[in-house]
């Protein structure tokens, strides 16, 4: 095998080759300290507040996309192959401003102007991909942007006005996209890539089974995928994860497939990628999968680094096992499948050795006589970490129940079903009594913790009382009974 | 260019018209510089600060040797290092160390910084110190703390008129209640920084964003022991600063000043967001205890409330903005007998601070949570209740502090929204929908806001603005006033470009800096244009009386007969253009700069009496908002708001628009997901946006209508009968919490006052709605 020992992106319109970079460099501070582009700018550091937004562009089967990301949280090395755009990219040689600037100036969508570049970013994006945005697909694209002084509304404006102003056909991203394609591709060389910087490595797998070769080597190795969760140990708790193995730029584990008895979810494959998959079998996901995280979040963070992360208040984990997902964890050649369930051992232990990575996960199709639901409680209704996570998934046959896996987050060390919630459901009849009755159960099968999310007595309540919601959500009228979206 | 047509166009960018944000083209495309992007020179370093893990502590062993040895690191600084006064409380009280010596008081007090080649570095240096604790009993809120007897940061004030206790006894009906309201982080996107670049003899120059550069000037020199004149600081813009940017930075360009001045080099502070949340004050949290005695018909005989806030370990502004949560205790409302005292508790937690508003918001909503109570205790619509106690005439005009309301609009503005929100058929509404039993309740709120304008202490209402016309007719200008994203600067040089009568581009402001204008008061209490704005005219006065001299006597005519009309100026039957008058009048020798100066008439205040007029005037405005509740989860949805505003005759309609909007939601997040949670040990566990949950837009009323009262005008001379309009707006947001108990209420049929403490967070929603379910 063949190594490189640079990291090769497009930055704008320049080439960029690094022959060292350590584990830890951030996207941010390559543009901000080193290049001086200060456009892009640094409100928190860990991926909440949208300031540091740019876009990447990357070649996935082939098909060049730009999607979102935080610049604060997305490690360097990770970038090669990709071509980044920062805000500094936007209006034109001749300073003629881009249509989404040209709405933001004109519907007064900055004040401060310290969110402003990245609004700009986030927007940019949404009017590549959707020129006629509804509001709520214009709320939904800025869950990941935090502005602190205009309130919103003429952000708002501004993005349903940015198509008055221009066509994304027009747009630069788009008339270079032949030729940023070819580049991208020849960046790509099938090679490992090996960068360094004081004694802090990285390592690029070639493929999948050179990612098993690395972990062989290297079994002590951090792995990451999108660095949503371990972006933030280096920015916030200053650790040293070297050495970082990369993962998220293998096509091979970005794949998605849908057969007759699965879906086939790659370990790389964000929340953005899979969304459509999962809300295809299963509805109700689609309003749950807008409630993690932001844009730039969903676009970075995978569905495995979720899993593997092993947080008992990871959105994901508590849905997958109500599903009765699986999933295959790979070690050189030699691969084994689990339940999901069994995967979550304790709090900060899970189910996988040295050496080893999460290669799919494999999600159930929809079975006959089902019911899902799944509830996320947070403090504030977008890009928030769940205090309650629920996920329902009650079989119900001849108006009996026949089966129920009702999982939980934020509700003890690890993500867990409600044993005795479920025992108390399977026989009864399909029934508001019933379930209310099997809520009562959850003391059993639960003592929260008290922290800055929820008191206890509120995760206790809340899971209790979502029994209850369950039901009514079930009912033909909703409409007293549900928020609007 | 033909002159004359000139003349009869208007100018652009004349006040009173739209007119967008000076930077919002810089804003857009990334160009806009921050202290952050200021190139930095060769051999800048970097500090950072060592924060205390301990709420109240003794320190036994400060050990940095490990922080000195760390890579990159060129030295430390402690309270030895510091060449003047270790203290940078704003009010002279001594009692803010920049470095703690021998005791810690809050969990995050800085002790130390590291001073080293790269913000990384310093950043883990930091860490390694070896702190050895003896820990002390800690007090987190104002409760424990009156527990442990902890004491007041500063002196208490009491307001009183009228007999309260004799008054209370008397009245038919008598609530007592207790109303707890959560503080709140600024969350400016921008955080604190500063950037020192050593000079010559004992000169400094400290880029900054500071909304109070001259007390930032005042405080680095004190730190330095230098005099004033050594020290210059620069603002260009903030990326937002809400209050949190008054005082609090003057530690930063402290210790960014002394080690400049140390290693002779350029030496920035950034700290990351969890330190600027850990170490940097907040809105202060108070608790409230509350009685009113009413009449049968809900009309308030008497009022007494004590109000404890949670001022933290150090005095800092706690002063005023206590005594300003009084002035506001009243809001709207005439209470005929009163008492109030407030308790500015010592805590062990982060000196609490400047935040939109300071202070009054807290003394508003215990004035809605009484209206509240009336209401619910008599069944009746709260309105009803808000309208029957609105001051008046005939003796029902005076305040608690004795200040006579004199421009009272408060009744027309909550008439007028009711009738444009159609308040009246949607609560029936609402009432129709509860009674179905659903799950989800609905709630409407209509609660109006009346603010006074004016910095309490009194010297600080004056400000300063510097013009200079050069020869080609561009205007230069520097006022005192800060840009936060206010639209500050855009609005004063809408006020400068129609004294002139020039067009609005003709005029640059550039950086707010200590060297152009001296003794500036902080940007803050809504005051910016109205103070800077008139200092501005002023200097563009004085010049234009120079002129006029000038034109008289050039052209041997009257003074009555020289006009400046738009980019022209008429003497006698000559029209010539502004540009050919300036360089005529250069050419004559006219001195084109100015220094302007103004100071805010009528005002006194005698804080021992509790009497005087501390405001100039007042500014009003009303929301009416609508919430749907989850029952069983606590969750909610703010579905509509309408906003009816006072911002008198307004300098920039499209500016105040965006204020009233951005204060609103931030009021809206202060009661409702903005939750500061410490542990028992102290900690504050809610110190950044991952943590710390301030709206989106998703959190945005569904529907969301703002105006603004257009036929109002300042009764007083402000600048072109303009009102201030940064902090009133905010408590706007009450309408959101007040709606959110009202579909509380509805689970025990509007019996009850669902007494909701703030923020209303999910988890209090649901818990107060199991409580009323009983
Ligand atoms: C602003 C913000 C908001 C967030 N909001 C939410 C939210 O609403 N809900 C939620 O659930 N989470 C949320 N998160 C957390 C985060 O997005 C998820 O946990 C994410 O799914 C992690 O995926 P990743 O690809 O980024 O993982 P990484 O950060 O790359 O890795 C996470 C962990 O998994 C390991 N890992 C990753 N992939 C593999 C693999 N294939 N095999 C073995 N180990 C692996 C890594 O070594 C690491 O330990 C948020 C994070 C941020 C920064
Ligand atoms: S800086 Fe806040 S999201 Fe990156
Ligand atoms: S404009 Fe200031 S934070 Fe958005």
């Amino acid at each position: 095998m063949t190594t490189r020992s640079e990291i090769r992106f497009v930055l704008n319109n320049r080439d960029v080759t690094l022959d060292t970079v350590s584990a830890s460099d951030t996207l941010l501070d390559f543009l901000r300290i080193d290049r001086r582009l200060t456009g892009t700018k640094e409100g928190c550091a860990e991926g909440d507040c949208g300031a540091c937004t740019v876009l990447v562009g990357r070649l996935q089967n082939g098909v060049l996309r730009y999607e979102p990301v935080n610049a604060c949280i997305r490690l360097t090395a990770s970038l090669d192959a990709c071509h980044v755009v920062s805000v500094e990219y936007l209006s034109g040689p001749n300073g003629k401003l881009h249509p989404v600037q040209q709405a933001m100036v004109d519907h007064h969508g900055s004040q401060c102007g310290f969110c402003t570049p990245g609004f700009v970013m986030s927007l940019y994006a949404l009017w590549m991909g959707n020129p006629e945005p509804s509001e709520t697909e214009i709320e939904t694209a800025l869950q990941g942007n935090l502005c602190r002084c205009t309130g919103y509304e003429p952000i708002i404006k501004a993005a349903k006005a940015v198509t008055a102003h221009g066509s994304p056909a027009d747009d630069a991203l788009t008339l270079e996209r032949a030729a940023m394609t070819a580049k991208l591709a020849q960046l790509r060389d099938g090679k490992r890539v090996e960068v360094s910087s004081g004694g802090s490595r990285c390592i690029l797998p070639a493929s999948v089974d050179d990612l098993a070769e690395v972990l062989l080597e290297t079994p002590d190795a951090t792995i990451i995928a999108g660095a949503t969760d371990v972006g933030l140990w280096v920015t916030k708790f200053l650790r040293d994860i070297s050495p970082v193995v990369f993962l998220s730029h293998l096509d091979e584990l970005r794949q998605l497939d849908v057969t007759e008895d699965e879906i086939k979810i790659g370990a790389g494959v964000s929340y953005t990628d899979s969304r459509t998959a999962m809300s295809d079998d299963y509805p109700h996901l689609a309003a749950f999968w807008d409630r993690i995280a932001g844009w730039q979040i969903r676009s970075m963070g995978s569905i495995g680094g979720n899993i593997a992360n092993g947080s008992p208040i990871g959105d994901t984990p508590p849905v997958l096992i109500a599903l009765g997902a699986s999933i295959t964890l790979r070690k050189g050649g030699v691969r084994r499948t689990i339940p999901i369930e069994d995967f979550f051992i304790d709090y900060g232990k899970q189910d996988i050795s040295k050496g080893e990575f999460l290669e799919s996960i494999s999600v159930p199709r929809p079975a006959k006589d089902t019911i899902h639901a799944a509830y996320k409680i947070s403090k504030r209704r977008d890009e928030d970490i769940s205090s309650v996570c629920a996920a329902f998934n009650v079989t119900v046959e001849g108006g009996t129940i026949t089966a129920a896996r009702i999982a939980f987050g934020g509700m003890a060390a690890t993500p867990k079903r409600a044993a005795h919630a479920e025992a108390a459901l399977v026989g009864a009849a399909w029934s508001e009594a019933a379930l209310i009755a099997a809520a009562q159960r959850l003391g059993d099968d639960f003592s929260p913790l008290s922290d800055w999310r929820a008191s206890s007595d509120y995760r206790l309540q809340v899971s209790k009382n979502l029994f209850r919601k369950f039901w009514l959500d079930q009912q033909s009228d909703t409409a007293t009974n549900r928020l609007s979206a | 260019m033909n002159v004359q047509k000139s003349a009869n166009a208007p100018i652009k960018g004349a006040v009173n018209s739209d007119l967008r944000h000076d930077s919002a083209i810089k804003h857009v495309t990334g160009r806009a510089e921050y202290c952050d992007d200021i190139a930095e020179p060769i051999g800048t370093l970097h500090a950072y600060l060592g924060l205390s893990t301990k709420a109240h502590a003794l320190l036994r062993d400060v050990d940095l040797s490990a922080v000195r040895a760390a890579p990159g690191v060129v030295g430390v600084l402690t309270a030895d290092d510091i060449p003047g006064v270790n203290d940078v409380s704003p009010t002279g009280r001594n009692d803010e160390p920049i470095f703690a010596t021998e005791k810690v008081e809050f969990w995050g007090q800085p002790m130390f910084a590291v001073v080293a080649e790269t913000r990384d570095a310093a950043r883990r240096a930091a860490k390694l110190a070896q702190i050895t604790y003896e820990d002390l009993p800690h007090a987190l809120d104002p409760e424990a703390a009156q527990e442990a007897g902890m004491g007041y940061v500063t002196p208490p004030l009491t307001l009183k008129r009228g007999e309260a206790e004799s008054a209370m006894s008397k009245a038919a009906h008598r609530i007592k209640g207790k109303l707890r309201v959560g503080g709140q982080d600024h969350m400016y996107l921008e955080g604190h920084i500063a950037f020192a670049i050593p000079g010559e003899d004992d000169d400094v120059i400290v880029h900054s964003s500071t909304q109070h550069p001259s007390e930032a000037q005042h405080m680095v020199a004190h730190v330095l022991s230098v005099p004033s004149n050594a020290v210059t600081i620069n603002v260009r813009r903030m990326g937002g600063g809400f209050g949190g940017k008054e005082t609090q930075m003057n530690l930063f360009c402290s210790v960014a000043a002394v080690a400049a001045k140390k290693w002779n080099r350029g030496v920035k502070i950034r700290p990351d967001r969890d330190d600027d949340m850990s170490a940097t004050g907040k809105r202060h949290d108070f608790v409230i205890d509350y009685e009113v005695g009413f009449d049968d018909d809900g009309v308030i005989e008497a009022v007494t409330g004590d109000f404890a806030a949670r001022c933290g370990f150090s005095s800092d502004l706690s002063g005023p903005v206590t005594d300003r949560a009084l002035f506001h205790a009243d809001n709207a409302y005439y209470y005929p007998n009163v008492l109030l005292n407030s308790h500015p508790m010592k805590t062990n937690t982060v000196s609490n601070t400047a935040f939109r508003g300071f202070g009054g918001p807290q003394g508003v909503i215990a004035a809605e949570r009484i209206m509240e109570e009336i209401a619910y205790h008599r069944r009746l619509d709260s309105l009803e209740v808000r309208k029957r106690n609105f001051y008046g005439d005939n003796g029902r005009d005076v305040t608690p502090y004795h200040q006579t309301v004199e421009d009272n609009i408060a009744p027309r503005i909550c008439q007028e929204l009711e009738d444009s929100a159609d308040y009246r058929a949607r609560r029936q509404a609402i009432l129709e929908w509860n009674a179905k039993g659903g799950t989800i309740r609905k709630g409407i709120a209509l609660t109006p806001v009346k603010f006074g304008i004016s910095f309490t202490a009194t010297w600080y209402n004056q400000a300063g603005a510097l013009l200079h016309i050069y020869s080609d007719g561009s205007v230069h200008l520097n006022h005192g006033g800060t840009e936060m994203g206010q639209g500050l600067n855009t609005k004063i040089a809408q006020i400068v470009a129609d004294e002139l009568q020039v067009d609005f581009d003709m005029i640059k402001i550039t950086k707010t800096t200590t060297e152009k204008v001296p003794n500036t008061s902080a940007t803050a209490a809504s005051s910016g244009s109205d103070l800077n704005g008139m200092a501005a005219r002023d200097a563009a006065r004085q010049i234009k009386e120079r002129l006029v001299a000038f034109a008289a006597e050039h052209w041997k005519t009257d003074a009555d007969a020289v006009r400046f009309l738009p980019n022209a100026v008429q003497v006698g039957d000559e029209i010539m253009s502004s540009r050919d008058f300036i360089k005529q009048a250069y050419m004559a020798r006219v001195h084109l700069s100015a220094a302007g100066f103004y100071k805010t008439p009528k005002i006194h205040w005698d804080r021992e009496t509790g009497q005087g007029r501390p405001f100039y005037y007042y500014a009003y405005g009303a929301a009416c908002s609508e919430v749907s509740v989850d029952t069983l989860t606590g969750e909610y949805r703010v579905e509509r708001t309408d906003i009816l505003h006072d911002v008198g005759k307004s300098l920039n309609p499209i500016l105040d628009v965006g204020q009233v909007e951005g204060a609103f939601i931030q009021g809206m997040g202060w009661l409702t997901t903005e939750e500061l949670w410490w542990d028992a040990q102290g900690q504050l566990r809610t110190h950044a946006p991952s943590t710390y949950k301030i709206p989106l837009a998703s959190d945005r009323p569904r529907i969301f209508n703002t105006n603004l009262a257009t036929w109002s005008e300042n009764k007083e001379h402000t600048m072109k009968r303009s009102k201030a309009v940064g902090e009133p707006p905010f408590m706007l947001g009450i309408s959101v919490f007040e709606a959110l108990s009202h579909a509380v209420a509805s689970i025990a049929d509007y019996r009850e006052c669902p007494r909701l403490d703030a923020p209303a967070t999910p988890e209090r929603v649901l818990m107060a709605v199991e409580r009323l379910k009983g």
